[in-house]
Parts: structure tokens; C-alpha cells; sequence
């Protein structure tokens, strides 16, 4: 039997992570704790995507973070109004590190604005449609913006605002300007993804396909998935530029909403986060025939494939020649700096858990710097997001999943056009190419790894305390208490105020942070001289 | 320009509020809970708001902010919370095991009509809540007041579940200092211990929300006012309460309840209001003021004048909390400043008319707007311009765009660090007031000076 680095094998630590729960709790947790061994050729199954336990304290937020504060949350021309009380969009103001460049001329830029209802008791009483309606008036009146969201949050829901025959009655009323609205409220769901699927839903249904003009630029892909956190999308368009290929839009970061509404003039859906988006790369693909591929431009080597990938897919020459000619050039100054940190960072571990896709796709950073992930788990994932994509038609449809509307979506009938034809498709598989793929997260574990969904605060303490990560990655409510024991603690959700480290220069960025982090002097500190040694074993002599 | 589509114009909304100048109640109350020693904090909603208040808490803090959730789905929204509650009492005492359980409620238990005392009696009444601890409990709903009204919820609570009254006095002074950092509830104590007055501060976040780094990592801190003080506030000689809208509900309560008397002052930012905190310790106790605070105050006295030429008739706008607001309006105005547009999201009427009397006499217009907001600051700055800017970390966009000398201070503090650490109540806390005021201010003519004036003595 495996055992981990500190002599203890895997089921003593599940056992240990479980022992003081109740036992409804115990046994709930136990399914989503798994340990990652090789059964006949399949992964173990794992359960994800359900209720948090009451009282148990989690890392999850709601369905209103996932919608507003994350899909939403990085667009910079469309002034988003949180119909509620002030809270929610206090919280969602400026808070997820969402860079953007508006440096355009005449550039519109709501993202350093909080617009909201800041709903009263007497909007909760008698309803609060018409203040919303006031309120979207305003903002038209003051920014005359091209469109105007709104996103519920938990009392909207209950006392039945119906917010989109307001969305509709103000947009019929501007003329010019799209107005559309979320039912976002916090409590629907399980997780921040409910929220991610409510937006993406109405992204589709009110933006995409709205701007039908042709666009410049070749070897057009949508990237998908990819939220600009401490610049990440800007690395990932440099590269991009660098090799001749078009972004064309980017759900959601850095993003305009010309750049949704043009999402249908892509040949190509590069999927980084599949958690967050897998559905809309269906949809497009459905409604106007573009085929996906997953793709992480986290990590060196995963970057270098993912342009290849793209590459391969366009198939010219010329194309495939140049994405060489740009890996051959940024390589080099990588590879450096890797052999320079992996003699501090060789044999070290770490553990991640954040997000639906962040968990599985630096552990590509970590290898490159030769440290082993030992535990990983998602805060809001499913389980295709662990055991990959085959599971999705076994996936039960439980009384939280069934409230989050699942879009149907038929082929468009004037702009479906399959950019690639049937003798293509079969040739690129053939050769190796797949789409609509992706094998989550667990197959890529060592044997013996601990996976765990929806960690939470007890279980990441005493996980640190039993085996002694040399780094943990959670986000900022886990920080401190995983710093107090003494283990250096790196937010993977807003970077510390770091990054980029998506793409090539990202990853010297992310190797040199690791390496600063784990080799900090700070964790040398921790105890005093008197506390090391408290003996008296010499005394002055005062003359 | 980051804040590009702000326009001069200043046109009235009635319905839309644009970047907010407070938050929602119930991130009050966990503030005010964690200054229980051996108290978790709990949210009674969504997990979102839990999430959304420990990271806004952490973030200001670096510290860890440990609070649980009801963990809200749909059902629960409609069949109501208890089921939830219940289910958390359980598992908190049963894995976290801490002495408090404070709970509050969010706007979505509030509009479904969730009652906190049914629940709380019915897990007593199952045996949930182990003998010896307590599950107290403050309506919260973010449709009423502010963060500011939610602490000031959770404060009499506090005082609601646990001050007694045993008939013996115990010579003590209740001091309540609301919404102020760690380092100010430090710098309180050692105030009051420095007049000579015995005291119990609650809540009291110092030890909690400033923790040391020791390889060792405790869910409940060392700080904390205990459940044990805490009861015996109710038998105190007298309270007083730092802050009308922070802290006075509390404070009468415990008149009310204990026959505790009490006074209500303003919080003990800068020169006058510390004057006035420490004269009513000295007479509240019974003690003469000691030589050492009067060397404190006297040397506050001294900068202020030694830095007079740089503040006289500098203008300067806020924005923040009104019971800090009060305080630091006044001590602007003793420092011969000129406060000239002061906003606060949180609504009251009572807070524009003491900011009118504070400035009365000044020679200047002055604006003042409670139930605010950050734009209208911004509008009201491009019509009048300022020398400074007092506020949060948000206040960094106008500071940027208008190219204004910024002093954050306030909550959140998101982007600077210490202000868990260096108290600005107090004399000691108005020293460091000066010194960041200051430099700030000739950071800037440093900054701007031509080379010809450029000069190394200022």
C-alpha cells in the first residue's frame, strides 16, 4: 500500500480527516474524499457538486459571486447593476484582480464602478421593480452605456421581482442599448458554478451572434474559460499575436461585449477552464458549427502544447512553422530560470485546492519546478472535472441542479457553418487530435494522492498538520490559518497581487514566486531562543 | 483615468447607488462576534454572504477570520432555515468546539422570516448545545442600516444574551469602543489602565484580529473579551460607549437591563475627544489623572503645533463611518483644516447635523451627506477641489484620477498594511494621524516642487 511522505498511508489520513465528525457528517464527507489508485483502468469515482454541510465552514461562495463577480465581473463596457441589498455589491467591487486594458480612445470602462438597488426594507415590503427600473434609467441617463446587466441576489428571488420584464420593457424603451438580467440569486445551486452557468446562459441567449460584421485578423479562436486574473490573458494574447493567431474574444477577461457578441465569427474554442464554460463551446459549437479543444496555457510545456494543438487544427504550414518559431524563442529564457529554482524546489510538495480547473492545471507549474502535488481537490467542480468527460451521461440531475436552466440550442439556420468538413474532422482524429475532450483532473495524480471536493477548513488543517505541504494553495480565507502553522500559503483565485503566470513569461513569474514562498527565511522564525532552548544552561557572571 | 465616466454635474438619483460608502449589516456583527473570546462567528443565509464577509475581513486583517454558514439552498429558502441552523449547531460544537456561537441573520433569512430565538431555544431544548456554552444570536437583515447598525446589533446582543446583574459592583468600567481597529481597542485599554481604571472593553478584537505568527495555529485566538466579563458588565459602576451609532443602543441596554448607568461619547480620535474620554474615565472612577497622560496629550499638542503652518486651511474631503467621521471632522477642525464635503453611506440625519455644528464658523461651505455615496464625493471634489483625502481603500481610484494627497484610513484597507497594528484613537493615535497627514501632504510638494525651490529643510 502507497504511503505519504510522513509514513502514513492514505486511508489513515482519510480516517484521520474523518474521525471527529458526526457520523451523518462523517459519512457524507467520506465520498468526497478519495484516494487516487488505479482501479482496473478506471478512475475511482468521486462525489462532487452537491450540498455543503451546514455549519461545516467551507470555501465555496455563492451563486451570485460566480455569475456576477466571476463570468461578469471582467467586462469592462457593460454596466453591471446588482439589484439587492448593498452587500453583494460591495463585495464583487474591484475584489477578483480582473485586469483589463481600456486604454483605446474613448475606451468605456465600468469595472472601477459599484452600481446598486441598495434595496431598503421598504423595497423588500412592497416589491422592488420599480426602484430597479428607476435605477437603470439613471445609469442610461448619466453613462448612456451600449448595455446594462442585472443580477439578482437572494431577496429578489423571494419576494418575486420579475426583473426581466424590466430588462425587457427598458431595452424596447432605450432602443439603444441591450439591457438583460440574471437570476442569480446566492442560494441557487451548490456553488459559485450554478452562477457561471446562469451567466454564461444569458450571455449566449442576449449577446452572442448580435454583431454579424466581419472581423480582420486570421486563425480566429475564441478562448474560453480564461478571466485576465493578475494579467494573465495578457501574456496568453501576447503569445497569440506573436503567432499570427486572432483572439477574437476571451470569456470573460480583458473582454468587451462586442468581443461576446462577435463570439460566433471564430473558426476555433480553445477551453481553458472547462468547469466555468464547457456548456457555452457546446452551444457555439451546435448553433454555428465551431468545433473546441480543450486547452491550459498554465505551465510552460502545457502552453507550448496548446499552441501546437491550435496549430494543428488551422493545419497550414505556415501557421505550424511560426508557433515553432515562437516556442523556440521563449523556451530558452524559461528553461533557465527552471534549472536555476528546481535546485531549491526539487522534491518539495504541494497541495491545491481552488476553482474548477486552477487545481488541475498548476500542478503542470509545480512538475516543471520537480515538486509533487500530494492533495488536490476543486471548490465548486463536477465530477467530469475529476474523471473527465466519459461520466457526463452517468451525472444524476439532483434537486439543485435541475433549477439552473439548461439551454437547447439548434443549428442556426442562416449562420451555422461547420468550419470544418466531416473528411477533415476524421483525418485530425486520426492523427491523434481530439475534441471535445477533456480527462479531469484525477488521472493525472500520483498513486496515492489524495482528492478531495469542497475541502474545508477543518480538513485543510489537519491535512497541512499531517503531512506538511511544503506549499498550500487555496484562496484569501484560507491564507492565514494555513500560515500560522508555519506553511507559506499562495492564493491561486487572486495571486496575491501576483502574476501573471499564465503562458511563457508567466511561468518564470510563477517559478520565481514558488521559489521565493518556500525558501522564505519568515518560516525559520517562528520560535524565539528561549522558546528553542529554555534551559539554563549558562549564567553571566556580573563582577 | 479610471473613474472616466464620472461628470462633473451633480444630478440627484433617487434609485441607483454608485460606488457605495458602506456595506451590509451582517459583515458588522461577525466583526463584532469575533471579539467574544472562544466565538464563531455564524451566518445565517447563503454561503455567499459568509464567504463574501471573511474574505472582505481577512483582507483588511491578514488574519485568519473563521465564521460558519447555514449554507442556504433553495428548499431552505422556501421551507425556511431551521432545519439548517439546527443542523449547524451540531456540527460546529460538535468539530469546532467553541464556547459562542454568534449568529446573524442576512437579508434572506430575514425576508423568509427565520426566528433566531425559536431556533436557538429548540436546539437547546434537543440537547444541542453542550452545557456551558451558548448560542447567541442578532437580526442582521443587509435591507436595514449598514455594517456599521450590524455591529452595533451584535454589541447588544452581547449584552441581551449574557450581562447580569448580581447586586455586588464590581468597581469596574464598562468600556464599549466600537467599530475601531485591534490596535485602537489595545490602545483604549491602555488608556484606561494608565488613568488608574479598571475596566471591561467588549467586544474586543485585539489578540484576535492581530495575532502573532508562532508556527502554531489557534481557531480561537488568545484575545477576545470572555463569556466570564462579559456577564460581569452587568455589574460595572458604569459603561461608556464609543460611538452613538456604533455603541450607545449596547450601552443603554445594559442601563435598561443591569441598571448600569452610562454615557455616550464620541470615539477617542484626535485632541478634543480623547480630552473628553479621559475626563469621563477620571470621573466615572473617581481617579486623578496621572502626570504620564498628560505628558501624552501634551506632546500631541506640541506637534500639532509644530505642523500648524502646513494644515492651516488645507481643504479636505472624507468619507467613512459617522462615528469616526464625528471624531476625525472635529480634529480637522482643531487642527484649523477645512473639512469641506464629508459623506457617509450609512443613512441618519443626525450624523449631517453634528458635522454642521463641528464646522459652524468655518470659512468655507461645507458638504455633508449621510446615505451617500463615493460618486457623489467624487462629483462633489471636481466641483470644489481638495488638498486631501481621508478614506478607504477605495478612495485610491479618486486620489489616482484627481491627483489628490490620500490618508486611507477606515474600513476596508485593502492595498496597505499596519493599520491592525498602529492605533490612531488616543494621543498616540493623533500623533500618528499627524504624521500621516503630514506625510502625505509634503510627499506631494516634494513631488511637485520646480528644481529652483526644491529644498532639503521644510
Amino acid at each position: 500500500m502507497a504511503t505519504t511522505k510522513n509514513g502514513l498511508a492514505p486511508t489513515e489520513v482519510k480516517e484521520e480527516l474523518l474521525r471527529k465528525y458526526p457520523p451523518k457528517v462523517a459519512r457524507k464527507r467520506a465520498k468526497q474524499i478519495m484516494i487516487n489508485e488505479a482501479q482496473q483502468a478506471e478512475t475511482p469515482e468521486i462525489t462532487a457538486n452537491v450540498r455543503t454541510i451546514p455549519g461545516i465552514i467551507t470555501m465555496r461562495g455563492c451563486t451570485y459571486a460566480g455569475c456576477k463577480g466571476v463570468i461578469l465581473g471582467p467586462t469592462r463596457d457593460i454596466v453591471n447593476i446588482t439589484h439587492g441589498p448593498i452587500g453583494c455589491g460591495f463585495y464583487s467591487w474591484l475584489t477578483r484582480r480582473n485586469q483589463t486594458d481600456a486604454s483605446a480612445p474613448g475606451a468605456e470602462n465600468y469595472m472601477t464602478y459599484c452600481f446598486s438597488t441598495d434595496m431598503q426594507d421598504q423595497d423588500i415590503i412592497f416589491g422592488g421593480e420599480k426602484k430597479l427600473e428607476a435605477a437603470i434609467e439613471e445609469a442610461y441617463e448619466i453613462f448612456h452605456p451600449k448595455a446594462i446587466a442585472i443580477f439578482a441576489t437572494c431577496p429578489v428571488g423571494l419576494i418575486g421581482d420579475d426583473i426581466h420584464a424590466v430588462a425587457r420593457k427598458m431595452k424596447a424603451k432605450f432602443g439603444d442599448c441591450n439591457v438583460f438580467a440574471f437570476s442569480c440569486e446566492g442560494y441557487k445551486g451548490v456553488s459559485q458554478s450554478a452562477g457561471h452557468h446562469i451567466a454564461n446562459n444569458q450571455i449566449f441567449r442576449h449577446v452572442v451572434g448580435e454583431n454579424d460584421a466581419d472581423k480582420p485578423g486570421e486563425y480566429r479562436i475564441n478562448l474560453l474559460g480564461e478571466y485576465n486574473i493578475g494579467g494573465d490573458g495578457f501574456e496568453i494574447d501576447r503569445i497569440l499575436k506573436k503567432c499570427g493567431i486572432t483572439n477574437n474574444a476571451t470569456f470573460s477577461g480583458n473582454s468587451t461585449y462586442d468581443q461576446f457578441a462577435s463570439a460566433h465569427k471564430a473558426d476555433l474554442n480553445a477551453v481553458m477552464c472547462h468547469r466555468s464554460i464547457n456548456y457555452v463551446a457546446d452551444m457555439l459549437e451546435t448553433k454555428y458549427g465551431i468545433p473546441w479543444i480543450k486547452v491550459n496555457f498554465i505551465g510552460a510545456a502545457s502552453t507550448a502544447k496548446s499552441l501546437r494543438k491550435i496549430a494543428q487544427y488551422f493545419g497550414d504550414r505556415s501557421l505550424i512553422d511560426r508557433v515553432e518559431e515562437v516556442i523556440a524563442e521563449e523556451m530558452p529564457a524559461v528553461e533557465a530560470v527552471a534549472a536555476d529554482v528546481r535546485t531549491r524546489t526539487e522534491g518539495k510538495t504541494a497541495m491545491l485546492f481552488v476553482g474548477g480547473s486552477r487545481a488541475h492545471h498548476y500542478q503542470d507549474l509545480f512538475a516543471e519546478m520537480g515538486m509533487q502535488t500530494i492533495s488536490a481537490g476543486y471548490e465548486f467542480a463536477h465530477r467530469d472535472d475529476y474523471e473527465g468527460r466519459h461520466v457526463i451521461p452517468e451525472l444524476k440531475v439532483d434537486a439543485d441542479s435541475r433549477n439552473i436552466e439548461e439551454l437547447e440550442v439548434e443549428a442556426d439556420p442562416t449562420r451555422f457553418a461547420p468550419r470544418k468538413s466531416p473528411e477533415e474532422l476524421k483525418k485530425l482524429e486520426e492523427a491523434g487530435f481530439k475534441f471535445k475532450h477533456y480527462d479531469g483532473l484525477v488521472p493525472d495524480m500520483d498513486k496515492g494522492t489524495l482528492v478531495v471536493d469542497d475541502l474545508n477548513q477543518y480538513e485543510a488543517e489537519k491535512l497541512v498538520e499531517l503531512l506538511r505541504p511544503d506549499i498550500f494553495c487555496a484562496g484569501i480565507k484560507e491564507k492565514f490559518s494555513i500560515q500560522k502553522l508555519g506553511i507559506p500559503m499562495k492564493q491561486l483565485h487572486s495571486y496575491d497581487s501576483g502574476g501573471p503566470y499564465a503562458g511563457f513569461q508567466g511561468a518564470v513569474n510563477f517559478y520565481k514566486e514558488i521559489d521565493r514562498l518556500v525558501n522564505s527565511k519568515v518560516w525559520g522564525y517562528m520560535k524565539a531562543p528561549w522558546q528553542e532552548h529554555p534551559e539554563l544552561s549558562a549564567a553571566y557572571v556580573w563582577e | 483615468m479610471l473613474l472616466r465616466h464620472t461628470p462633473k454635474e451633480v444630478a440627484e438619483r433617487k434609485a441607483l447607488t454608485i460606488n457605495p460608502a458602506k456595506t451590509c449589516q451582517p459583515i458588522g456583527a461577525m466583526y463584532a462576534a469575533l471579539g467574544i473570546h472562544g466565538c464563531l462567528p455564524h451566518s445565517h443565509g447563503s454561503q455567499g454572504c459568509c464567504a463574501y464577509h471573511r474574505s472582505a475581513l481577512t483582507r483588511h486583517y491578514k488574519e485568519p477570520v473563521s465564521a460558519a454558514t447555514s449554507s442556504f439552498t433553495e428548499g431552505a429558502s422556501v421551507f425556511g432555515g431551521q432545519a439548517n441552523l439546527l443542523q449547524a449547531i451540531e456540527n460546529i460544537f460538535t468539530v469546532y468546539e467553541p464556547d459562542v456561537i454568534a449568529v446573524h441573520t442576512t437579508c434572506l433569512s430575514e425576508t423568509i422570516g427565520d426566528d433566531l430565538k425559536q431556533i436557538a431555544d429548540k436546539a437547546q431544548k434537543e440537547g444541542k448545545i453542550p452545557a456551558g456554552k451558548h448560542v447567541i444570536g442578532a437580526s442582521t437583515p443587509s435591507y436595514v442600516g449598514s455594517h456599521v447598525t450590524g455591529f452595533s446589533a451584535m454589541v447588544k446582543s452581547m449584552v441581551a444574551a449574557f450581562s447580569e446583574k448580581t447586586g455586588k459592583k464590581n468597581g469596574k468600567v464598562n468600556i464599549i469602543p466600537g467599530w475601531v481597529e485591534p490596535a485602537d481597542m489595545e490602545e483604549i485599554k491602555r488608556l484606561a489602565t494608565l488613568v488608574g481604571v479598571e475596566h471591561i472593553l467588549f467586544p474586543d478584537t485585539s489578540g484576535v484580529l492581530n495575532g502573532p505568527l508562532s508556527g502554531e495555529y489557534k481557531m480561537f485566538p488568545d484575545g477576545g473579551t470572555t463569556v466570564a466579563d462579559l456577564k460581569a458588565t452587568g455589574d460595572a459602576m458604569g459603561t461608556l460607549a464609543l460611538g452613538e451609532l456604533c455603541s450607545g443602543d449596547a450601552a443603554r441596554l445594559l442601563d435598561s437591563q443591569c441598571k448600569v448607568p452610562c454615557k455616550v461619547l464620541d470615539m477617542p480620535f484626535g485632541l478634543r475627544a480623547t480630552d473628553r474620554f479621559v475626563d469621563a474615565l477620571r470621573i466615572l472612577a473617581g481617579v486623578t489623572v496621572p502626570d504620564e497622560v498628560a505628558l501624552e496629550r501634551g506632546q500631541l499638542v506640541d506637534l500639532i503645533s509644530d505642523m500648524h503652518q502646513y494644515f492651516y486651511h488645507k481643504k479636505v474631503a472624507l468619507v467613512g463611518d459617522p462615528d469616526q467621521l464625528v471624531s476625525m471632522v472635529e480634529f480637522l477642525v482643531t487642527l484649523d483644516m477645512l473639512p469641506v464635503h464629508v459623506v457617509t453611506g450609512t443613512p441618519g440625519k443626525a450624523f449631517e447635523r453634528r458635522i454642521k455644528e463641528l464646522t459652524a464658523g468655518l470659512p468655507c461651505e461645507v458638504n455633508v451627506r449621510a446615505g451617500g455615496d463615493m460618486f457623489l464625493l467624487h462629483q462633489w471634489i471636481k466641483n470644489e477641489p481638495v488638498d486631501l483625502l481621508i478614506g478607504n481603500t477605495y478612495c485610491k481610484y479618486m486620489a489616482r484620477d484627481e491627483d489628490i494627497p490620500f490618508v486611507r484610513w477606515g474600513f476596508p484597507i485593502l492595498d496597505r498594511q499596519g493599520h491592525q497594528y498602529f492605533p490612531t484613537v488616543g494621543y498616540k493615535g493623533g500623533l500618528r494621524l499627524l504624521e500621516k497627514i503630514l506625510g502625505v501632504l509634503l510627499d506631494r510638494k516634494d513631488r511637485d516642487d520646480p528644481e529652483q525651490t526644491f529644498e532639503l529643510v521644510l
